[in-house]
């Protein structure tokens, strides 16, 4: 497109901007396409979606606003932002519902035709926000984006219903100005999505244009910005979804092992999207059975794992309630599982599209009797890939299940992802037992299915088809070797040792973990231990520290069970621990339970993630720092 | 199908070592030896052969078989046999269950294997009665049950079996029970032989708690009074002589009618194949309960597609479709871009 008015372009580091609309108004997607436009200029994004539970809340109201943050910067970034720089309320009241977010002096796009009486009143709003002046400290861009895309509409030839539902291709389309983003992409990606439709296409591309013109021609915005590529590792890179990340891990893990995938699942908020994604892979082999319930899917996972495949069932808070039982029967039975927990707001239904990190302990002991479990977490979207292969390498090679929590900022978050090489992808080794491995008294050989490997303490996985093998298990104690049905007292004491003695040989198997202090492990005066995904925010709130001359070092576990075998030594070089977690404090205790560290928890529990603020104000206070000039995000 | 290499076994190679541990006189031990008995005839490999259990007396089964098996959780078996043999065609899946195994805790379960179709056989001891917790009555236990829950006499009314398999779209349904062990092999036979899910009530003798739930209709001097055998293409008639008949009468109702009073082109002919299971409904609705003449025998033999089975043909399409799953290629799939290196 030519430029109509020769403008100044400002260099821009990063900048945070946030769509938030009504649920029916396609934020989501604006948000997506924004951030892919930008991930393909090369800058470093990162995504927080935030949306109701509700699908369509009535129209309008506070309960019904949907908004998606992206954080995009020419460095490297890790969290979607504390404070949106810009915020683009399609509504009053997605202004009215993050106003609170913003810092003063931020830009307010609002679009100005959707202010009128009846939606102020909706929203709460006494007096208009726009005249009223309490939006001072802003800068606030009123733009009639409704009345525009109206217009460009009915050139198409399109009613006015429908013309109306593309205004959020002219927020696109706008915002893509103001950010020198390239037009081509999102033209094409609307070409191919709407291909169908191409009445549909030809509106959304008549909205986008309009979008990108005003914010060229009309006299309201003094310049545009450029934010440039990050200076990032070499090589191929997508944008990926925690919950994307995840499916493509499974299948991933399920290659490497050389085993059919199998998902048991049924539908949950927000693991969903992993038995969607599984369910379009059927090319790879991968068998997906939406089940009847909870206990159905795990049920059937646990089948399948019994005749020789990767064994899976993902699910959510509520559904790891219902599956507990059938956990513990895969315990006993020492068959490999992958549980997914996509963790939300609890308890009970809680805030299903809220995150929260409250299923740890759940995770840990969530079971009646010695009933220990392996656990993974992830910390990132793309980190999910990786973590679905370690909880599957974990299972295949223990004969276990074994837990992987993972939790909804993740599962619908998004970020840049360097592609790995296949060939550098870890290999899993299921091998299936196939010759019997005990001598009776009279010299015939027999198969014992409870005789443990030496090193990984496994018991041997014999799948049905192989002759000779034929073997029962079941949820009652084995008896140590043979297998059989045994109320031994000593022999339940020695298999509830050796099933507890299995999680100590993993525990040989897992990198230690690594400390970030760039002093040396012990060289600052605190170390903040996080797990799962705090980990942008705190690795940033870090970063901020430091940018203030102070010291202060970061481990973040992976492992949350066994725990990385150099953890205790790593605790008890820092005098001071700080433990931030979106529950009310479960790592904090297990450290303080099991290492005897004077560990200190830091907990926030609102449905969202930690923000790096937060992080470096709780960094500062436990330093005794005041902090009053909190540093910009520009160290972030 | 009959594979002629299957080495030829007999009862004993099928029994597991395991102390055989129900109640001495119970009905189980003589479900256990007719399948034990039956499978060296079926032609199948014990290897290829997997018990799934759930909790109950009955769930113990699959510790005295010498094949594969798995006593699970109360319950869920029929779930966990869903993943094993949707996982694999190649293998032979029976599901050993209890009434209140399969109808209280696990009744979610039963009817989703069943109107999915999954290629299991699954045989339900129903003995009226919880065994294994010693005594309390049962979802298919008579109203006004005295146990020891149900002091006062029980208030539920009880569940049947058959029209609730029915109800759930299953393929195949029968009925047996344990004092006839050659009807026992026939129906198992034929249930095996059925691809999809195969539904069988076992009556079965509790001993213990419940002796003689069944005496009324399966003692060997009641039967051909009691036991209405359905056999397919044949009129559904009973007794010793074959003089009475199942007619429907003009409302529509089934009812028992003397064959000689009614003429015996009034007397059903039995279908096992009917796609409309109304008629196996009704004849699962002629008795009250096994103290009325009673039908045993396959209720419903239907084709439909085995869920298994069209999971595979999907499988196969999008490989056909899509060529073989290509690791690298999906990870793309999304749009990528180049960061040319070093980086700077």
């Amino acid at each position: 497109m030519s430029t109509v008015v020769p403008r100044k372009t400002k260099e821009l580091d990063r900048v945070v901007v946030r769509f938030a609309g009504d649920s029916g108004d396609g934020m989501q997607l604006t948000g997506s396409r924004f951030t892919t436009v930008s991930s393909l200029l090369g800058n470093d994004t990162a995504t927080l979606p935030d949306f109701p539970a509700e699908i369509r809340a009535p129209a309008g109201t506070l309960a019904g606003v949907s908004a998606f943050q992206v954080h995009i910067s020419d460095h490297d970034i890790l969290t979607p932002g504390d404070a949106p720089n810009v915020l683009v309320a399609m509504n009053p009241a997605a202004l009215r519902a993050n106003l609170g977010l913003m810092a003063p002096g931020g830009t307010i796009i609002v679009n100005v035709d959707a202010f009128d009486q009846r939606s102020l009143e909706k929203a709460g709003y006494q007096a208009n926000p726009l005249s009223d002046g309490s939006l001072a400290a802003f800068t606030v861009y009123e733009v009639p984006m409704t009345s525009l895309t109206m217009q460009v509409g009915k050139e198409a030839g399109v009613k006015p219903r429908d013309a109306e539902r593309s205004k959020n291709f002219f927020a696109l389309g706008l915002v893509s100005w103001l950010y020198s983003r390239p037009v081509e992409p999102t033209l094409a990606w609307i070409a191919e999505r709407f291909g169908g439709r191409p009445e549909v296409a030809e509106v959304n591309t008549r909205a986008f244009k309009a979008g990108y013109h005003f914010g060229e021609t009309a006299e309201l915005f003094e310049s545009n910005y450029q934010v440039r590529p990050a200076p990032v590792e070499p090589g191929t890179y997508t944008n990926v979804t925690g919950n994307t990340a995840l499916a493509w891990g499974l299948i991933a893990a399920a290659r490497q092992a050389k085993l059919p995938l199998f998902l048991g699942s049924y539908p949950i908020t927000p693991a969903s999207d992993i038995l969607h994604e599984l369910s379009k892979q059927k090319h790879f082999g991968v068998r997906t059975l939406q089940a009847e319930d909870e206990i159905a899917g795990i049920g059937a996972a646990i089948g399948a794992a019994f005749g020789g495949a990767l064994g899976v069932t993902t699910t959510s808070g509520p559904g790891m309630d219902l599956k507990a039982e059938a956990v513990g029967l895969a315990v006993n039975l020492e068959l490999p599982l992958v549980v997914v927990d996509i963790q939300r707001a609890g308890p009970s239904t809680g805030m299903p599209t809220k995150t929260e990190q409250g299923d740890l302990l759940q995770a840990l002991y969530g079971r009646h009797g010695e009933a220990p479990v392996p656990v993974v977490a992830a910390m990132t979207p793309s980190h999910c890939f990786d973590v679905a292969i370690e909880a599957a390498r974990i299972a295949v090679t223990y004969r276990t299940p074994v837990i992987l929590l993972s939790d909804g900022y993740l599962a619908n978050g998004a970020e840049p992802w360097r592609l790995p090489a296949i060939e550098d992808l870890p290999t899993i080794e299921a091998n299936f037992a196939t010759q019997p491995n005990h001598e009776r008294a009279d010299g015939t050989a027999e198969f014992w299915p409870y005789l443990r490997d030496p090193v990984t303490l496994a018991r041997p996985w014999a799948v049905p088809g192989t002759p000779g093998l034929e073997h029962r298990i079941g949820g009652l104690e084995k008896q140590a070797g043979s297998g059989n049905v045994s109320y031994d007292g000593e022999n339940h004491e020695r298999m509830v040792h050796e099933r507890a003695a299995k999680l100590a040989a993993v525990a040989a198997s897992i990198p230690p973990v690594a400390v970030d202090d760039p002093d040396g492990q012990g060289g600052a005066p605190v170390l903040v231990l996080g797990w799962g995904s705090t980990y942008g925010a705190i690795a940033a709130g870090v970063r901020r520290v430091r940018a203030r001359g102070l010291k202060v070092a970061h481990a973040h576990l992976v492992h949350l069970n066994p725990f990385p075998p150099n953890l205790g030594e790593v605790l008890r070089a820092y005098p001071k621990v700080l433990v931030p977690e979106v529950n009310l404090g479960q790592l904090v205790k297990l450290v303080r339970a099991e290492f005897l560290v004077d560990a200190q928890p830091l907990t926030k529990v609102q449905g969202q993630p930690f923000r790096a603020r937060e992080i470096e104000e709780a960094v500062l206070e436990v330093l005794g720092v005041a902090a009053q000039s909190a540093t910009s995000e520009e160290q972030e | 199908m009959t594979d002629l290499a299957v080495p030829t076994t007999t009862r004993k190679d099928w029994a597991s070592d395991q102390e055989v541990r129900w109640c001495p006189g119970c009905g189980d031990y003589s479900i256990l030896a007719a399948l034990q008995m039956l499978l060296p005839e079926l032609g199948v490999r014990r290897e290829n052969t997997v018990f799934v259990s759930g909790i109950g007396c009955a769930a113990r089964f699959p510790y005295y078989m010498q094949t594969y098996g798995m006593h699970t959780i109360h319950g869920r078996a029929p779930a966990i046999a869903t993943g094993l043999a949707v996982t694999r065609p190649d293998l032979d899946v029976w599901v050993v269950t209890g009434d209140g195994d399969a109808l209280s805790i696990g009744g979610n379960h039963l009817i989703h294997a069943l109107r999915r179709n999954v290629n299991i056989t699954i045989l339900l001891f129903n003995n009226q009665i919880y065994g294994l917790t010693k005594g309390q009555y049962s979802p298919t236990s008579e109203v006004g049950k005295v146990t020891k829950s149900t002091p006062f006499g029980s208030l539920d009314t009880p569940f049947n079996p058959i029209s609730l398999a029915l109800g759930a779209e299953a393929t195949f349904v029968a009925r047996t029970h344990d004092m006839d062990r050659k009807h026992m092999q026939e129906t198992f036979r034929r249930a095996h032989e059925h691809r999809g899910a195969a539904f069988v009530e076992i009556y079965q003798n509790c001993n213990v708690f419940n002796d003689g739930a069944f005496e009324r209709i399966t003692g060997r001097d009641q039967r051909a009074d009691m036991l209405i055998p359905l056999v397919h293409g044949q009129p559904i008639v009973f007794g010793a002589e074959g003089q009475y008949g199942v007619v429907m009468g003009e409302d529509g109702q089934l009812r028992i009618a003397p064959v000689a009073e009614v003429g015996v082109e009034r007397v059903l002919v039995h279908d096992e194949h009917r796609d409309d299971p109304g008629l196996a409904f009704a004849l699962s609705r002629l008795a009250r309960g096994p103290f009325e003449p009673t039908p045993i025998g396959v209720f419903r033999d239907v084709e439909r597609p085995e869920y298994g089975e069209a999971m595979t043909r999907q499988l196969l399409e999008a490989q056909e479709r899509r060529g073989p799953g290509d690791l690298a290629a999906l990870l793309a799939s999304g749009g990528t871009w180049e960061v040319p290196g070093p980086a700077h």
